[in-house]
C-alpha cells in the first residue's frame, strides 16, 4: 500500500533515495540540504548501508565515486557552494563513466550569498559547473510526488548511462513540509544492472549510442579507471582518433536516448497562446497562475520541464509550432531563457519574469504578468 | 617469472618516468610486499592522485585506479568503505599529500580508516617542471623559488603522529629490502597507515641544486637520513636538517574506522530500530 505522509522536501529525498537502492552517503553539512545526511546517518546503519560525514564536498563526491566503483549506488547532498567544490569530480564522473547522484539543493548567491533563501541558481553550474566537453543528465522536481518519483529516477539513469546525474531542489522545498504519496514498493522501476564478467581490460568497448556496462572493481579480473583521456581499454592515450571515439561515446550515450532521459509536464497546452516556460517551486505559482487565467479566458498553458538537462528542445520546438508567446518564469537574473532564445524561431514573441531577491513569486505575479503578454 | 612481477602489468609499459627516477623502486617494492603476503591481485586495489606518483598505479596487475590531484585518499575511502576486506593503496607524491590534498590526510589518520599510504617525498612538484612543495627542504631553488625557499618544510613524521595516525614510517629508494619490509608491515596494520620514501628527483631537484645525476642525489639522501637511534643521539640544532628511518608510530588497540562502523555502530543502530527509537 502507499502511503499519505507529511514530510520535509529534503526527508522525501532521502526516502526516495534508500528506495531506489542508495547504500552509500558522504556529505558534508550545508544550508539547506542538511536533513538528507541526518536523516542517512540515523536510517542508513539500521539498513546495513554505509554513511559518512568527510571532511569536505570533494571528499564527499570523492568517496561517492570509490564506492560506486566498488559496486555501491551512491549519494551526496549539498548546496550552491558545496556543489561548486564538487565540481572537478563530476569531470571525474563523467570521464571514468562512473553513477553517482548529487543532490543540490539551491539558496541565494553568489558566495555565501543567502543560505535560507531560494534561488534557481545553479542551473547553469549544473550544466557546464565542471571543465571540459561533457553530457550532463539534471532533473528539477516541482512537486512532492515528484520529489520521490524524480529521485528514484536520478539513480535509474546514472545506472543506466553510467555518468552523474544532479537533482536540483528549491531551498523552499527542501525544507517545507507537504503532502506526499510515497508509493508502494515494486509500484515503480529501480534500474539495477548487475556487473558484467569482466575477461579484459576493453571495459569502455562498445558501439556509439549503446549503455555502458557496469564496471566495478573486485569481480576477477583487476581493471584499470583512469582520470585521463583513455582508450577502450582505460588505459591512457591523447591519440586523436581514440580520443575523438571516446568522446563522441560519452556524448551519446545521453544524446542518443533523450526519449528516455527527457520528463515534461503540459498544462492546458493544447489551445495555450501564451505558454508559461518554468520549472521548480516557479512551476508551482505558474501552475495557479496557469488555471486562473483560463478562468478569466485567457488561453494560458505551462511547460514543465523536469529534465532540465539535456534541454527539452524537440518538445518544446513542437510546442512553437502553434503557441507564439512564450514567458520564462526563474528566479535567477536569467539563465534558461536564454535555453528558449536560442531555440525559440524568430516569430515566436519572448518575455520574461526573472527575480533572484529571495523571494519566490506569488501566482498573483505570474498572473499579471500572463495577463500583461497576452495583451 | 619472479613471484612478484604478477603484480605488474607489463603491458602499459614503458612507464613516463625520467631515468634513474626513485619511482621504479618504490614500484617494484609494493609488489614484492604484495608477492610476500601472497595476495590475489584482485583482493588489491591501488590508488593515486596527480603527478609522476599518479601514473604509478597503471603499472600494477591489481585494480587500479587513478584520480584527482591530492584526491587520492577520499576515493580510497569511499572503496574501503564499501569493501572492507580489500587491500587498498594510496600512492601519493609530497605536494599531492600535503598540499593540496593535506586536509585528506590528517582527516584519513584521525579517521584510522584502514588505508595503506605510500608518500613518495622527492621534495618538488616533478611532473609540472620543478616547482616548491611543502616538502622542499628551506633555501633549496626551484622553479618557483628562484633566490631559495623562505618556507619551512612540514614534517611528516610530527604532523601524522599530531593527527592521531596509528602507523608512521620512514624509508629511502636506497634500501629496498628495508623500504619492502616496512611497506609489507604497513599492509599487515589494521588500521591507517603511512610509509614516507624519500626519493629523488635529480632532475627537477637535483639539477637546480648542483646534485644533478642519480647518484649524487641518492647520496645526498643517504647522508641527510638515518635510523632513530643515531638520529636521536644529535643536537635539536643538527635534527633540523636531518630525517630518521623506520617504523615510528604502530599503535594496534585503536580500532580501525570500518570495524567500527560496520561492528558498532550498525549493531546500535539496528538495536535502537528495533526498539522504535527514533
Amino acid at each position: 500500500m502507499s502511503q499519505r505522509k507529511v514530510l520535509q522536501g529534503n526527508i522525501i529525498v532521502a526516502k526516495a533515495a534508500l528506495a531506489a537502492g542508495c547504500d552509500f552517503f558522504a556529505g558534508y553539512p550545508i544550508t539547506p540540504s542538511s536533513e538528507i545526511a541526518q536523516y542517512m546517518s540515523k536510517e542508513m546503519p539500521k539498513m546495513e548501508r554505509t554513511f559518512i560525514q568527510m571532511e569536505d564536498e570533494i571528499a564527499s563526491l570523492g568517496a561517492c565515486i570509490g564506492a560506486s566503483l566498488a559496486g555501491r549506488k551512491t549519494l551526496t547532498a549539498t548546496s550552491g557552494p558545496g556543489f561548486s567544490l564538487m565540481q572537478e569530480h563530476v569531470g571525474m564522473a563523467v570521464i571514468a563513466e562512473v553513477p553517482v547522484v548529487i543532490v543540490n539543493v539551491m539558496r541565494g548567491g553568489p558566495s555565501t550569498g543567502m543560505p535560507t533563501k531560494p534561488a534557481q541558481a545553479d542551473l547553469m553550474q549544473a550544466r557546464w559547473g565542471t571543465h571540459g566537453d561533457h553530457p550532463i543528465i539534471a532533473l528539477y522536481p516541482a512537486f512532492s510526488d515528484e520529489i520521490f518519483s524524480e529521485t528514484v529516477r536520478a539513480f535509474n539513469l546514472a545506472e543506466k548511462y553510467w555518468n552523474p546525474v544532479i537533482l536540483l531542489l528549491d531551498e523552499v522545498l527542501g525544507k517545507a513540509h507537504m503532502d506526499v504519496e510515497i508509493p508502494e514498493p515494486g509500484s515503480y522501476e529501480v534500474y539495477w544492472e548487475k556487473t558484467h564478467e569482466i575477461k579484459d581490460l576493453n571495459i569502455y568497448d562498445r558501439n556509439l549510442g549503446e549503455n555502458p556496462p557496469r564496471i566495478d572493481f573486485f569481480h576477477g579480473y583487476p581493471i584499470h579507471i583512469d582520470s585521463l583521456e583513455h582508450d577502450a581499454h582505460g588505459w591512457p592515450s591523447f591519440d586523436a582518433k581514440t580520443v575523438d571515439k571516446m568522446q563522441k561515446l560519452r556524448m551519446q550515450k545521453i544524446y542518443q536516448n533523450l526519449d528516455d532521459i527527457i520528463k515534461y509536464k503540459e498544462y492546458f497546452m493544447d489551445d495555450a497562446e501564451v505558454m508559461v516556460f518554468s520549472f521548480g517551486i516557479s512551476a508551482r505559482s505558474a501552475l495557479a497562475a496557469v488555471k486562473t487565467a483560463r478562468e478569466q479566458g485567457i488561453k494560458a498553458g505551462l511547460f514543465q520541464a523536469l529534465t532540465i538537462w539535456p534541454f527539452p528542445r524537440a518538445a518544446l520546438q513542437e510546442r512553437f509550432k502553434k503557441t507564439k508567446k512564450v514567458l520564462t518564469v526563474e528566479m535567477n537574473m536569467g539563465q534558461m531563457k536564454y535555453e528558449v532564445e536560442r531555440i525559440a524561431p524568430c516569430d515566436v514573441e519572448k518575455q520574461t519574469l526573472l527575480r533572484a531577491n529571495g523571494m519566490p513569486f506569488a501566482p498573483a505575479e505570474v498572473l499579471d504578468a500572463i495577463k500583461e503578454f497576452a495583451k | 617469472m619472479r613471484d612478484y612481477e604478477k603484480y605488474i602489468r607489463y603491458r602499459t609499459f614503458p612507464t613516463p618516468w625520467c631515468p634513474g627516477c626513485g619511482d621504479g623502486v618504490i614500484l617494484k617494492s609494493i609488489a614484492m610486499a604484495f608477492a610476500e603476503l601472497n595476495l590475489d591481485p584482485d583482493d588489491i586495489v591501488v590508488i593515486a592522485g596527480i603527478g609522476c606518483s599518479g601514473r604509478m598505479p597503471t603499472y600494477f596487475n591489481t585494480n587500479t585506479l587513478h584520480t584527482t590531484h591530492g584526491r587520492a585518499l577520499t576515493f580510497a575511502t569511499g572503496i574501503k568503505l564499501a569493501k572492507p576486506e580489500k587491500l587498498v593503496v594510496v600512492i601519493s607524491g609530497d605536494g599531492d599529500a600535503t598540499a593540496i590534498g593535506g586536509n585528506h590526510l590528517i582527516h584519513a589518520a584521525r579517521r584510522n580508516i584502514g588505508i595503506k599510504m605510500i608518500l613518495i617525498n622527492n621534495g618538488i612538484y616533478g611532473m609540472t617542471g620543478g616547482q616548491v612543495s611543502p616538502l622542499t627542504p628551506p633555501s633549496f631553488f626551484t622553479e618557483t623559488t628562484p633566490y631559495g625557499n623562505i618556507e619551512p618544510h612540514f614534517n611528516v613524521r610530527k604532523l601524522l603522529t599530531a593527527a592521531e595516525a596509528t602507523f608512521v614510517a620512514r624509508e629511502t629508494v636506497n634500501r629496498l629490502m628495508q623500504l619492502k619490509q616496512v611497506i609489507k608491515k604497513s599492509f599487515q596494520h589494521k588500521g591507517f597507515s603511512v610509509v614516507e620514501v624519500m626519493s629523488n628527483c635529480h632532475v627537477n631537484l637535483g639539477r637546480r641544486n648542483k646534485m644533478k645525476s642519480p647518484l649524487v642525489m641518492t647520496k645526498y639522501i643517504r647522508d641527510i637520513t638515518m635510523n632513530m637511534p643515531e638520529f636521536e643521539k644529535l643536537s635539536p640544532a643538527e635534527q633540523a636538517s636531518k630525517y630518521p628511518l623506520g617504523i615510528f608510530v604502530q599503535n594496534t588497540e585503536r580500532l580501525e574506522y570500518t570495524d567500527l562502523y560496520y561492528n558498532h555502530i550498525v549493531p546500535t543502530a539496528q538495536q535502537a530500530g528495533a526498539k522504535g527509537e527514533k
